[in-house]
């Protein structure tokens, strides 16, 4: 996605109060229809979490809480150990698909922006063009490849098509611009290698960048879907959208149960999100406004 | 080797002896099943008798998903990949053998005499050029679940007829203040096992034959095929007993002690006998106007890929004969609920008076068995041509050669070459 | 000999840029590049994975145009796209506006918006599809009945499944949306409104000649970014429909399920691929679009 006037600032700047303005009626009329919206917004998150606390008996209550809340319907689905294995593989793939991918983007990006070589803006075209490619394109290829390769059920069949993201290349290449040539100059006569200078004179600049460029790669990741279903044969190779998918239809439609399997994938990265909340949003408007 | 560590972890120590030795396991065969709970737990214990019998035979089983299973197969064997023995289902014989996935069984280990004599005379399907490519261990075929208490609240028994199953259904169907259906009397959906209920038992009972020329002609735009199609479509428009899509899957409204009747296959007897509070019973299915009596039945073989060379094959070959034993069977039957392969184990006394498999044996002397060419598509045509009519309000006419003139059309394809 | 300490500092770049894009390029060239152009060539092929490939010439997208099924799923699929995208920029709109002037409360009311983009689309589809039930088990025509209100077929519906089975991806994607509108309005310069109050002009006339315009490029980009979201919609219409993948009466079928079901249902490796090269072209298109767009600011 290419990029808008916005300054970095903006980011910044979410976060400072909106200006003051006297309290009156349609303040707080404004306060409670945002809010009841917001309400709106987290029932489907709510009533998730709320089921999956419920005896098969209350499934079909519209009550928000529970009568008798329990975590029977968590037990059952542990100890049929997919999951387990599922959340396990999630794990895996989305944070060395994360690690990848900030460590070859910001490179990439690090070398677009400021070296001087020939072929750069070839490269650079190059690599943004693949953000018209959409993956449903590669998808048919990519498993011919695997299958020739022998990468089909693997975790690195799962991996491969996001070690490296293009989006991630033009982020970070627009945040190196803001690293004073100066810096690298001056740890050159210190005689640091190249490498060196990026890994630890640049990079520790751009630390928000990278963190915002985790949360989006982490949490693509994590939710991926089409790739994940085609790669992957044996029910322990399943990620846990993959899993969750195929648990739902057979669970003969034991919704309780389906609920914990939804409520066991989204847990934790809302848990993570309300932990770093204020980070995340950042992030998401940096990404959003620079890439 | 993961599955294997999952069990361990999961099971403990006892599970250990499953756990191959370094040593003891010289031949390591891979096999391939789709995912169902009491199938998978069938086959373990298979495996584990059959490792213990062989200790130098290591088996390895990897399952699916039922929706992606064919899919896996497909692409893994011409890679080189996958399984040594791969169950597949009986439609699919025909495309396997042609896409040389499958070889033959050999003929000294399994006999085709042998064979012809003592299994289920449709099990002969599996057969080409005189040599046999796959085999069963089970069969399964429809009949009828009933919820013995909403039965007996209505102070009714369970029909025998289509005509009882109607008034069955009427005086067990509940509604609530806005008239919406809280529990059904009769669970429908072609997308479950309706479709086949409809081809090879409604169609008939109506006086039909819904295939000629060996199932490579649709015959079922006849009076027949209309009015089993107005008596299916008339449960819902007309009676008002059922609703399409109840409780999003027609088992899981049964399993749920919120439908009456429900028409299945002998497989769902497994997870069935685990649900709390469910009494249910089972019996034929309902016969027809004139007494006519049908049944689909169906089955899973087990065949040698040709992935398996060598001491793979010579292992492949044990461990298929191990599992088309009547022992197998006869475990089969007691786990899956899946029925024996072979009238002797099967037609014994206390099989065919059994409560719950009874009705699902005696079925099978009436069966007839579909030939699929791509089983996927002729059931969605038969699911579009009921949603034409339900949610379209298209005529049953009208929907009915649609969709025989849509199934003809994918049989043409299929044997144009 | 080649010595590195004898190059230039220019030439010592130029070694250095690439060492480090060299198992990127190789990447980009293997994992991108190579399997586009490989889905193009299939796309001239018949093939189904088993047997050998024959080149077919033009012939799947003959087959493609004479297929009746692909051009309803054309249609749903800008279907998802016309109503997904008005409906989420007016809300995401009207809510970071009004977000934007709220002091008290804000980042908490705020967190509740942007919550469900945490979400995955699997787990969701499945929530939601539960609510869509009818009677007695879905929480939407429970709602309904308990108020004696007659219940609505959502998914088992030709009309009502499409948009049901959007709501989510519009819901999941609506705090993505606000959090961007919500830095577009804080990067509006005060004093142009300051100047507007000044002048005495009404809030409309505020919001028509001020705000929007100079949102300009934001809008452009939460357009652009959620049209090619929804014409890619997969996991939600896959989830919601399995027991009849897309449908009813293929109803509610994107272009991407099609694709999935013809390349790894029916092993049509050629015919998929041909399906894949139409969304590519749609897809580029948009892509075009944006930046003529984006040109038009400058």
């Amino acid at each position: 996605m290419t990029a808008t006037d916005i300054r970095p600032t903006t980011a910044a700047t979410l976060d400072t109060k909106a200006p003051r303005k006297p309290r009156n009626m349609g303040q707080i009329i404004r306060w409670l229809l945002l809010f009841g919206g917001g309400i709106l917004m987290v029932m489907p998150i709510a009533y998730m979490i709320s089921t999956s606390l419920k005896w098969p008996w209350e499934v079909y209550n519209v009550n928000l809480i529970p009568e008798e809340p329990t975590l029977e319907n968590y037990i059952y689905v542990l100890e049929d150990g997919r999951f387990y294995w599922w959340f396990v593989n999630s794990m895996i793939v989305a944070t060395l698909t994360t690690i990848s991918a900030l460590f070859f983007d910001s490179l990439v990006g690090y070398t677009l922006c400021k070296f001087k070589f020939p072929g750069r803006t070839l490269v650079f075209i190059a690599i943004l063009s693949t953000l018209m490619i959409p993956t449903e394109m590669l998808v048919i290829p990519w498993y011919l490849m695997s299958q020739s390769f022998g990468w089909l059920d693997t975790y690195w069949g799962i991996m491969f098509p996001g070690l490296m993201t293009a989006f991630g290349v033009f982020l970070m290449k627009q945040f190196f611009e803001s690293v004073p040539d100066d810096f690298i100059e001056a740890a050159r006569i210190d005689g640091l290698n190249e490498f060196q200078i990026w890994w630890s004179v640049a990079m520790p600049l751009v630390r928000p960048a990278l963190a915002a460029l985790a949360i989006f790669v982490f949490l693509g990741n994590w939710t991926a879907f089409l790739w994940p279903l085609i790669v992957t044969n044996s029910t322990d190779m399943y990620t846990l959208p993959v899993g969750l998918a195929g648990f739902g239809d057979e669970a003969d439609v034991a919704w309780e149960l389906i609920m914990t399997g939804a409520a066991i994938s989204t847990i934790p990265t809302l848990v993570v999100f309300l932990i770093f909340q204020r980070f995340i949003i950042r992030g998401v408007v940096m990404a959003g406004l620079k890439g | 080797m993961r599955n294997k560590l999952k069990s361990f972890i999961l099971a403990g120590a006892a599970t250990a002896a499953l756990l191959p030795g370094a040593a003891s396991a010289d031949v390591e065969i891979e096999y391939w099943q789709y995912f169902f709970d009491a199938r998978v737990e069938a086959m373990e214990q298979l495996i584990a008798s059959f490792e213990e019998e062989n200790p130098d035979i290591t088996v390895t089983m990897t399952h699916f998903p039922y929706a992606d299973y064919r899919t896996k197969v497909a692409a893994a064997i011409p890679a080189g990949e996958g399984p040594d023995v791969v169950q597949l289902f009986y439609g699919w014989l025909n495309d396997y053998i042609e896409a040389s996935l499958i070889q033959p069984l050999p003929t000294d280990a399994f006999d085709p005499a042998v064979i012809d004599a003592e299994f289920f005379p449709m099990v002969g399907a599996m057969k080409k050029d005189g040599q046999y490519y796959a085999l069963p261990t089970a069969v399964r075929s429809l009949a009828l679940f009933y919820n013995e208490r909403i039965l007996e609240d209505a102070g009714v028994e369970p029909p025998t007829t289509l005509e009882e199953l109607v008034e069955v259904a009427k005086a067990t169907t509940e509604r609530d203040g806005a008239g919406n259906i809280t529990q059904v009397g009769f669970t429908t959906g072609m997308t479950a096992q309706d479709h086949h209920w409809f081809r090879e038992v409604l169609i008939r009972q109506f006086g039909g034959e819904p295939y000629l020329d060996d199932y490579r002609t649709v015959n079922y735009d006849t009076e027949a095929g209309r009015a089993a199609l107005d008596y299916y479509t008339g449960l819902q428009s007309e009676h008002g007993v059922t609703v399409e899509g109840f409780m999003d899957e027609p088992q899981a409204a049964f399993r749920a002690g919120r439908a009456a009747m429900h028409i299945d296959g002998s497989f769902r007897v497994g997870s069935l006998a685990d649900q709390r509070g469910l009494r249910w019973g089972v019996t034929e299915l309902p016969a027809g106007p004139d007494g006519t009596q049908s049944n689909y039945s169906s089955y899973w073989v087990n065949a040698i890929t040709t992935k398996a060379e060598g001491e793979k094959f010579d292992a492949a070959v044990k461990f298929m004969q191990f599992i088309t034993s009547d022992d197998a069977m006869q475990l089969w039957l007691d786990v899956v609920g899946e029925l024996p392969a072979k009238p002797s184990v099967g037609m014994t006394d206390e099989n065919v008076n059994d409560e719950v498999f009874g009705p699902f044996i005696r079925g099978l002397e009436y069966a007839h068995t579909t030939t699929f060419a791509n089983e996927s598509s002729q059931r969605q045509v038969l699911v579009d041509m009921v949603s034409r009519i339900n949610i379209g309000g298209q005529d049953a006419g009208e929907s009915l050669s649609e969709a025989a003139a849509a199934e003809q059309a994918i049989l043409d394809e299929y044997y144009a070459d | 000999m080649f010595r590195y300490r004898d190059l230039t500092i220019r030439q010592k770049q130029i070694v250095w840029a690439w060492i480090f894009l060299a198992v990127p390029v190789l990447f980009y060239t293997v994992i991108r590049f190579y399997p586009t152009g490989n889905a193009v060539l299939i796309s001239f092929q018949d093939w189904n994975l088993l047997g050998s490939r024959t080149w077919t010439g033009l012939d799947n997208y003959v087959k493609l145009v004479n297929d009746p099924v692909f051009w309803k799923v054309f249609a749903n699929t800008f279907l998802y796209l016309i109503i997904g995208t008005p409906v989420s920029l007016l809300i995401s709109f009207v809510v970071a506006y009004h977000l934007d002037k709220l002091r008290f409360g804000h980042s908490f009311i705020r967190m509740l918006y942007f919550l469900p983009f945490m979400t995955s689309a699997v787990a969701m589809a499945w929530v939601w599809r539960w609510f869509y039930q009818g009677v007695p088990i879905g929480l939407f025509n429970n709602m309904l009945a308990s108020v004696g209100i007659e219940q609505i077929a959502f998914l088992n519906s030709t009309t009502n499944a499409l948009p049901a089975v959007l709501a989510p991806a519009v819901w999941a994607g609506l705090g993505f949306q606000i959090i961007i509108f919500m830095a577009g309005l804080r990067s509006i310069p005060q004093s142009y409104y300051e100047a507007a109050r000044i002048d005495g002009v009404s809030w409309w006339t505020v919001l028509w000649e001020i705000t929007l315009p100079l949102l300009r490029p934001t809008i452009v980009f939460i357009v652009v970014f959620s049209s090619i979201g929804f014409l890619r919609i997969f996991d939600h219409v896959f989830n919601m429909t399995t027991n009849n993948p897309g449908g009813p009466l293929n109803s509610t079928k994107p272009l991407v399920l099609m694709i999935y079901d013809t390349a790894f249902n029916s092993f049509d490796m050629g015919y998929a691929a041909a399906q894949t090269v139409v969304l590519f072209t749609i897809l580029l298109i948009v892509s075009l679009i944006q930046l003529w767009l984006l040109r038009a600011d400058r």
